[in-house]
């Protein structure tokens, strides 16, 4: 069975579907992301699903409870990446990710989640715009 | 006229992968746009796995069809599972017998030009969904 990987950048997740995933694969990556948020103690998740063609009802769901169980574990989840058809067939199948938090590409997703942990903090807005490197 | 391009054999999550792919090429092939194109494989997606899921397996066949100067596909879903007691009911928003969100045959009706379905307990369920080129 093929295997979604989970990159670690500084203490972000970042997970870029690049498959036609199977039912089983998407709930591997469900139980994956959760322990890697354990193990690594990141405060944030970006799922790039630019290369996705359709988001069905299963991946949409599963999408969602991605986002809900990095919530219980103390991380944020972004969705970035959705094709324009990709949100007009969302929409019409009845899901629109209430919930989720989106964002145009990784990049702005990056933005997203520093902001909100900038958020009560002061003097840390050099983490917005520098663009993150793995850290060895 | 009418003509099968391929019948797949439904019994598996990789098959519903493999009607996902299908159904996409010929979609290419018969020239519907893009958002056209993705509605149709969303729609085959939850029905394939309905066929799946709820119908224990079956077949999925895809044909070209032509209609004076219209073209477009016809998917038609096929199991021998259980049959559907209440049509109208599995076709509300929300509604499911599994642990999925319900969307599956409600969405899928909204995303194609024709739905229909045909169903007897203990006998099975057929859905034939139809897509045209605008």
């Amino acid at each position: 069975m093929d295997r979604v990987p989970v990159l670690k950048i500084g203490d972000i997740l970042l997970v870029s579907i690049q498959i036609d995933m199977e039912d089983q694969v998407a709930l591997q990556l469900q139980e994956d992301l959760a322990d890697r948020i354990v193990a690594s103690g990141s405060r944030g998740v970006i799922i790039d699903i630019s290369a996705l063609d359709i988001v069905d009802s299963f991946v949409g769901r599963t999408l969602a409870t991605i986002a809900s169980i990095s919530r219980v574990l103390d991380a944020e989840t972004v969705v970035v990446g959705m094709r324009p058809a990709v949100a007009i067939t969302l929409v019409e199948l009845g899901l629109s990710l209430p919930g989720i938090r989106t964002a145009l590409n990784v990049e702005l997703g990056m933005d997203l989640l520093a902001r909100e942990r900038g958020d009560g903090e002061t003097g840390d807005e050099d983490e917005a715009d520098v663009p993150r490197v793995p850290v060895p | 006229m009418n003509e099968l391009t391929e019948r797949i054999a439904v019994t598996s999550d990789q098959d519903v992968v493999r009607v996902r792919q299908l159904v996409r090429t010929v979609a290419v092939a018969v020239k519907l746009s893009l958002v056209d194109q993705t509605k149709l494989v969303t729609a085959a997606s939850e029905l394939a796995r309905n066929t799946l899921v709820y119908g224990g397996g079956g077949t999925v066949e895809v044909c070209r069809v032509e209609n004076g100067r219209r073209h477009g596909i016809r998917i038609v879903f096929t199991d021998r599972g259980p049959g559907i007691p209440d049509v109208k009911l599995a076709l509300t928003d929300g509604y499911t017998t599994g642990s999925g969100l319900g969307l599956g045959l409600s969405g899928a009706r909204r995303l194609v030009d024709e739905f229909d379905i045909d169903t007897e307990l203990g006998q099975g369920t057929s859905v034939t969904v139809t897509k045209w080129c605008r």
